[in-house]
């Protein structure tokens, strides 16, 4: 199963992380800049392991991209545009049952795009199994080939690229809801008051790839991290996952990483008996399934139950409000 | 007996009488509306700030209250359509006092309608993204251009007939009124004099706006049906919805005209020209679409509950015996069983159980709304636990401030506009004593009892003539 790496996607792998935790000068310039003081750093210092990179591009003067227009696709070698797709494998994940901790995939991704509370961009679902006992589920955005929230759009704002994923230009949302009645995954979130946030996303520079920071009264949902993988980092889910169970790649190229091993993703998804949720629909998910429990990492099906989601930026973002799903 | 002229003075002096006259009563009324279009104001101004937290729709159930408003106003918006161009292209007299009243609350109902869907948006201020990046692929849109459509329409198709009556108002009351109304119906009459070339000009018009008022009306609540019928919701995902929505439309139309008719009946004495016999054949119609609405009923839920794909079961299970079991059953029972039953009992087939007929299934249909609105977004989607939605003052307060701004606009509309076709009464009374006196001549005693009893405002239901069914 497992091929040479290839050197572009190596870029991906998790040598990144490293460059970004040492970044401390950076860091201490942000705090100086956003006028946080010594009181604002300890808290920054201990819940943000990794400085967030929307604000770290702005602080360092490095924009991720110009104004809110979306950033030319990413190429393939010969020129070819990507295909951005995610495999999850749910015979590794155990709704990080073994960590004792939350989903690390869902922690991640609300720290590094600093999602509102209670918005969980992918979300862990524990599900049923027929014969008895659960599985769990990490749920991104689908990024349908035949997206029904696109159709329904009334504006445009939210649509498909030429990278294959489906993205919302909250400028132009003008909250009228009906994506989020068309999406059959439940995975349209909707700032239904002035979005809790903490201090430093107002420094990001607003981009329909990562849609910081976020905006009332428009809709926001996980937007499969193009700015980060056309940079050569893999999705904060991807990074997070301890037990390396969502695997990141490009359809067009065929290959997957999970930021340890580099896999041909069409013979991946077949070999490993992959599926769509609700193939039925005819939507087309680019998100595919390896059917599981956990049992690649020793859970018990029987073993219910997960760490509820936290929001570990919340405690910066002081007064501000919350809402349930 | 009644010549002709005696028989019209006492039509308009009766008919502007609401014009020329205001009582302490219309003020306390005006009052009280105004306080709670204030009270739904000010709510709104507190979701102006902060956004749509203040009502209980939250990411799993994301329309509520609002859009059921907004349905249930557009569906009494076909109130007018039917009553009005239905009965002029099928030719039934009866239908000329109770047609501008109609017409009226079409135009109403399409502004507060309309209202609910900017009340419902994140972010109204961006209302005019709509225009600058519309795309006609999305249902939205389709709405959009639906209800601006007929709403442009509906007001044409009021204002035309109306404007023989403006001119008699211009002539008759200008020196009654103030400088105002005098100036408006002036302008608003367009120098109509009744000549020959006016009148065939307007009967064109009029017979031109009629025929394609209809299809713009059955395409308007269709188009608001797939809102949801576009999206792969159980519950939602079905063909019928369009005919359920139009059925329901005219069903909870005729209802509040009905209510709006035996309301201004009784304030402003107008029983000579409402009488029993139009809101029996009113019961009728409300009758005919409630037996019509449950035969589409039983087409919607049998086919998709015998079935009872995947979620179908959750579906099923909070609408006929949980959560939403007791709204459910009111509507079949209440709303749909009732009108047909009170109006084939003898006894019920009066101005009072059709008043009762028509209540029923006003509430019926507005839960109806509601229930669609609300099952259909609980349904889980993915596994989690389904999701509770009960609106909070702020959308009940700015819900009735929608109502209020209906009977508002109404109550004021009765000030200014003449409130009945009093050029096309006459019309159909000039034609009922020219019937009545071939009839006294020729055979004095089968046609002429009906058209006398048309005349005293009391029908007698066991001499009605064949011609006169709606």
């Amino acid at each position: 199963m497992k091929q040479r790496p290839d050197k572009a996607s190596a870029e991906a792998s998790s040598s990144e992380e490293i460059n970004i935790t040492i970044e401390s000068v950076d860091r201490r310039s942000a705090l100086k800049y956003l006028g946080i003081g010594a009181l604002g750093a300890v808290p920054l210092m201990v819940s943000a392991p990794v400085m967030n990179g929307l604000v770290r591009d702005v602080v360092k003067g490095t924009p991720a991209d110009e104004g809110s227009a979306v950033a030319e696709p990413a190429l393939t070698k010969s020129g070819r545009i990507r295909q951005w797709s995610m495999i999850i494998d749910l015979k590794s994940c155990d709704g990080c049952q073994s960590q004792g901790t939350p989903p690390q995939c869902t922690t991640s991704c609300i720290e590094g795009h600093l999602v509102p509370q209670p918005m969980e961009w992918i979300e862990v679902f524990e599900a049923e199994l027929p014969g008895g006992g659960t599985q769990f589920i990490p749920t991104p955005c689908m990024q349908c080939e035949d997206p029904p929230c696109v159709k329904v759009c009334p504006v445009g704002a939210t649509f498909p690229t030429p990278e294959g994923t489906v993205l919302i230009d909250q400028e132009r949302c003008i909250g009228c809801r009906i994506c989020m009645a068309a999406c059959p995954y439940d995975r349209r979130f909707f700032n239904w008051g002035t979005p809790p946030a903490p201090p430093e996303a107002a420094l990001a520079d607003y981009n329909p790839d990562h849609q910081t920071p976020a905006t009332v009264g428009t809709v926001m949902k996980c937007d499969f991290c193009p700015d980060m993988v056309r940079d050569g980092t893999l999705p904060m889910c991807v990074q997070a996952c301890p037990n390396d169970a969502i695997w990141y790649g490009d359809l067009e190229e065929d290959i997957a990483t999970n930021g340890r091993n580099i896999v041909k993703a069409s013979r991946f998804i077949s070999g490993n008996s992959g599926y769509r949720l609700k193939e039925h629909l005819g939507t087309k998910p680019r998100v595919f399934y390896l059917a599981g429990h956990g049992e690649d990492v020793g859970r018990d099906p029987d073993e219910t139950g997960r760490m509820p989601t936290e929001w570990p930026w919340i405690q910066r973002a002081e007064g501000a409000v919350t809402w349930t799903r | 007996m009644d010549t002709l002229t005696n028989w019209r003075e006492r039509l308009i002096s009766k008919t502007s009488r609401p014009t020329l006259v205001t009582t302490y009563r219309y003020w306390l009324w005006l009052a009280l509306l105004t306080v709670v279009l204030i009270n739904g104001m000010y709510q709104y101004s507190t979701q102006w700030r902060n956004g749509l937290y203040v009502t209980d729709m939250r990411d799993r159930i994301s329309w509520g209250l609002y859009i059921t408003a907004f349905v249930f106003f557009i569906g009494i918006s076909h109130a007018g359509t039917l009553i009005s161009a239905i009965l002029r292209a099928s030719k039934a007299s009866w239908r000329a006092p109770i047609t501008r009243i109609a017409e009226f609350i079409t135009a109403v109902a399409l502004i507060v309608g309309a209202s609910f869907v900017l009340i419902d948006m994140g972010r109204p201020e961006r209302i005019l993204n709509v225009y600058l990046f519309g795309r006609w692929q999305s249902p939205i849109m389709w709405d959009v251009m639906a209800i601006t459509t007929y709403l442009t329409a509906s007001i044409i198709y009021l204002y035309a007939p109306m404007i023989p009556d403006l001119a008699l108002y211009r002539d008759r009351l200008s020196k009654k009124v103030g400088t105002v109304r005098a100036f408006l119906y002036r302008t608003l009459a367009l120098d109509w004099r009744g000549t020959p070339s006016q009148l065939k000009l307007l009967g064109k018009a009029i017979t031109i706006m009629m025929l394609i008022i209809i299809p713009i009306a059955v395409s308007v609540h269709t188009v608001v049906s797939w809102i949801f019928s576009m999206t792969l919701r159980v519950g939602w995902n079905s063909s019928i919805f369009g005919v359920l929505f139009v059925a329901g439309a005219i069903f909870s139309g005729v209802a509040t005209l009905i209510l709006v008719m035996a309301i201004l009946r009784r304030i402003y004495q107008w029983e000579e020209y409402l009488t029993e016999k139009h809101f029996v054949y009113l019961g009728y119609l409300l009758a005919a679409f409630g037996a019509f609405m449950i035969y589409v009923n039983i087409n919607e839920y049998l086919t998709e509950g015998f079935k009872l794909e995947e979620a179908g079961e959750f579906a099923f299970r909070q609408l006929f015996i949980e959560d939403f079991a007791v709204m459910f059953w009111f509507y079949i029972i209440g709303g749909l069983l009732g009108p047909v039953v009170l109006m084939l009992i003898p006894k019920t087939r009066t101005i009072g159980g059709v008043v009762a007929a028509a209540i029923l299934v006003d509430i019926a249909m507005f839960l109806e709304r509601y229930f669609i609105v609300v099952t259909g977004l609980r349904v889980p989607l993915m596994p989690y636990e389904p999701a509770s939605y009960a609106p909070t003052f702020a959308e009940w307060s700015i819900f009735a401030a929608g109502i209020a701004l209906f009977c508002l606009l109404i109550t004021i509309a009765i000030k200014i506009f003449p409130m009945f076709a009093v050029w096309e009464m006459t019309e159909e009374h000039e034609a009922v004593f020219a019937g009545a006196d071939r009839a006294q001549e020729s055979m004095a005693t089968s046609g002429a009892p009906n058209a006398a009893a048309f005349i005293d405002g009391a029908p007698d239901q066991r001499q009605r003539t064949e011609g006169d069914a709606p």
